[in-house]
């Protein structure tokens, strides 16, 4: 990558030093850099590298910890997709990535915006709404959320204050998704400040000149703010993206390790660890992880290659 | 600067009195835009704020009284949650938890901030074959979804006899396999001038002595934030510990939490809520201490939270 190497023999003004001596490389700076990078290396190599292979291979297996693996070609991947809580898993995962996801960043774009205002006590708002994110993923939340959820819980009780008919969130498949999502949505404060930061960097001198030309609020935020944000945009997206699939603690937690009820808690990963850790069924378990691999690394080339057409780079990035 | 928004000035210099007047009832518009964007922000922050507030509040409260209680202060106030919450589970008392969590997080932060900075020495100041191709599949481990990796490692550990210890929880930390960590350092040194090292070269350091003596101490502020995310991390972590920690005694607060709320009867929310509240504690204190550190490592790095 970097364009640091020494010209090779023949070049002009050193040329009458022995070509031997213009090495590429220091051997003191390879051996250097070899032993100082050697603690992320061996790392790579032996819990990411070898164990990626090693999933790979066990993924065409039947594997269950006790006997040695036998290979069973597709099999695996056959019956994951004939898995009716496979599929569920899927469904539950794909509804709250593309739901919370959107919902969690326009959030925190709006917060973001928000705190950009030159008011008195941004600090402190920043930190309020920042908060939530640090603990969101704890078990000491999750058991508060499923309390607070829970039928005739308190979320319960405010709801009928507000008029709402009761119908109770933890025990009711068809409120826990919004549920997890809301969990998502409270851990907003991350993407905003990474927004707000953004926000920051973005040259007063543009919005001066729109005034001048006449641009309302609008069309300051869609044609200067939007186009200046959208790398940050870029980034936020990508990120929450691959964390919202990954998500697990929280669905652990709040449906017991279950799931449930009716496996609209049973999150991608729960079932994955279900199938390799409670089961043991760790060939059918790093199939599962595969086609996470593949479809996270789909979804990332994909937004990659859209990021052209609504990612703007300014000049000095990039 | 505070008024860009404003259009006060006008193109037609209007007379004294008018400019006075228009000039106020700018000001004065300013105010009630400031008084909405409180209400609001202040609104915000009680619907953020309140589901840690009840946690807190409900610990107080006794246990019937918590589920459906709207109001938020306990009628009668009661320390008998944490008087349970502290006796533990299984016969192991709570502070034995409490002390895993710190021993775990402490030596994650020592893991981090030891391989962490030393690789990323290497690939900011080190010229080496390779590095490149190197540094970009780091940078590729970044976006790899690491319940990949979980199941393998697992059986490598269960071979290795290690499974309930807590080399498996630790190795990844003191092999630098949290590449953001490497990312940010990298990042950090690539800012300090070069003619640093090259004084300490020309005064006959080698890369060690330049790294130790040069690059190290500049370095404080990234390994400040490392070793605050790290603490963070490891404290709320609640996979790793679940999969590699099987005896009450060498349960982290997390996994002893979770134990707590499998065991004891669902009607028994004061002490699960106590015990939440103690296990978030030591994160809450972090951040307030360390508010400014977090927050502009999620600036400017892209931390996640």
């Amino acid at each position: 990558m970097t364009v640091t190497r020494a010209v090779p023999d023949g070049a002009p003004p050193t040329s009458f030093v022995p070509t031997r001596d213009v090495k590429r490389y220091r051997a003191g700076d390879v051996r250097a850099g070899y032993a100082f990078v050697s603690p992320w290396l061996i790392g790579f190599a032996a819990l990411t590298a070898f164990p990626m292979l090693a999933s790979l291979y066990l993924a065409f297996t039947d594997y269950n910890l006790f006997r040695d693996p036998q290979f069973v070609g597709l099999e695996n991947f056959q019956r994951l997709f004939e898995d009716p809580r496979f599929l569920q898993s899927a469904q539950v995962t794909a509804v709250y990535v593309f739901l919370g996801t959107p919902v969690k960043l326009a959030a925190a774009l709006g917060a973001a915006l928000l705190l950009n205002l030159r008011f008195r006590g941004q600090g402190v708002y920043r930190s309020i709404f920042y908060m939530p994110s640090l603990i969101g993923a704890s078990v000491s939340i999750a058991i508060v959320w499923k309390a607070m959820f829970i039928d005739d819980g308190i979320v319960d009780q405010i709801q009928q204050l507000v008029g709402f008919p009761a119908g109770g969130w933890v025990g009711n498949p068809d409120m826990t998704m919004p549920m997890m999502i809301l969990l998502a949505v409270w851990g907003f404060g991350a993407p905003t400040v990474i927004f707000l930061a953004g926000l920051k960097q973005i040259p007063a001198e543009l919005y001066e000149a729109a005034e001048v030309d006449g641009a309302g609020p609008v069309r300051r935020f869609w044609n200067i703010t939007m186009p200046m944000l959208s790398p940050v945009l870029f980034f936020n997206l990508l990120m929450e993206t691959i964390h919202a699939f990954q998500v697990f603690s929280s669905a652990f937690i709040i449906s017991g390790g279950s799931g449930g009820p009716a496996g609209s808690t049973l999150f991608y990963t729960l079932y994955l660890y279900i199938r390799g850790f409670q089961d043991f069924r760790m060939g059918y378990a790093s199939a599962m992880a595969w086609v996470l691999v593949a479809v996270v690394g789909i979804i990332t080339a994909v937004l990659f290659r859209t990021s052209r057409t609504w990612v703007h780079y300014t000049g000095d990035e990039r | 600067m505070t008024t860009v928004t404003e259009s006060v000035a006008t193109s037609r210099p209007p007379a004294d009195g008018e400019a006075d007047r228009r000039r106020s009832a700018a000001a004065t518009r300013r105010r009630v835009k400031e008084l909405v964007f409180h209400v609001a922000a202040v609104a915000a922050s009680v619907v953020i704020l309140y589901p840690a507030a009840w946690m807190l509040m409900s610990a107080f409260k006794p246990s019937h009284d918590i589920v459906g209680n709207t109001s938020l202060l306990p009628d009668a106030w009661t320390i008998d949650n944490f008087v349970k919450a502290f006796s533990g589970i299984g016969g192991v008392p709570f502070m034995s938890f409490f002390w895993n969590s710190v021993l775990l997080a402490v030596l994650s932060v020592l893991g981090v901030v030891l391989s962490a900075s030393v690789s990323a020495y290497a690939f900011a100041r080190v010229r080496f074959p390779g590095r490149g191709a190197l540094f970009a599949i780091m940078i590729g481990t970044l976006l790899l979804p690491f319940h990949v990796v979980i199941i393998p490692q697992y059986i490598l550990f269960n071979q290795l006899g290690l499974v309930n210890t807590y080399v498996p929880l630790l190795a990844g930390k003191f092999l630098a396999a949290d590449a953001f960590f490497v990312f940010l350092m990298v990042q950090f040194i690539r800012g300090i001038p070069r003619e640093l090292d090259e004084a300490a070269r020309i005064d006959g350091c080698g890369h060690v002595r330049t790294f130790t003596s040069v690059i190290l101490p500049l370095m404080r502020p990234a390994l400040v934030t490392s070793s605050i995310f790290t603490f963070i991390w490891t404290w709320n972590d609640f996979l790793g510990p679940l999969l590699y920690l099987g005896r009450p005694e060498l349960y982290t607060l997390p996994i002893a939490l979770r134990q707590y709320v499998d065991q004891t009867s669902v009607s028994d929310y004061g002490a699960q809520m106590a015990m939440a509240v103690l296990a978030l504690l030591p994160v809450l204190i972090f951040f307030v201490i360390f508010q400014r550190y977090i927050i502009d490592g999620v600036a400017t790095q892209g931390l996640k939270g």
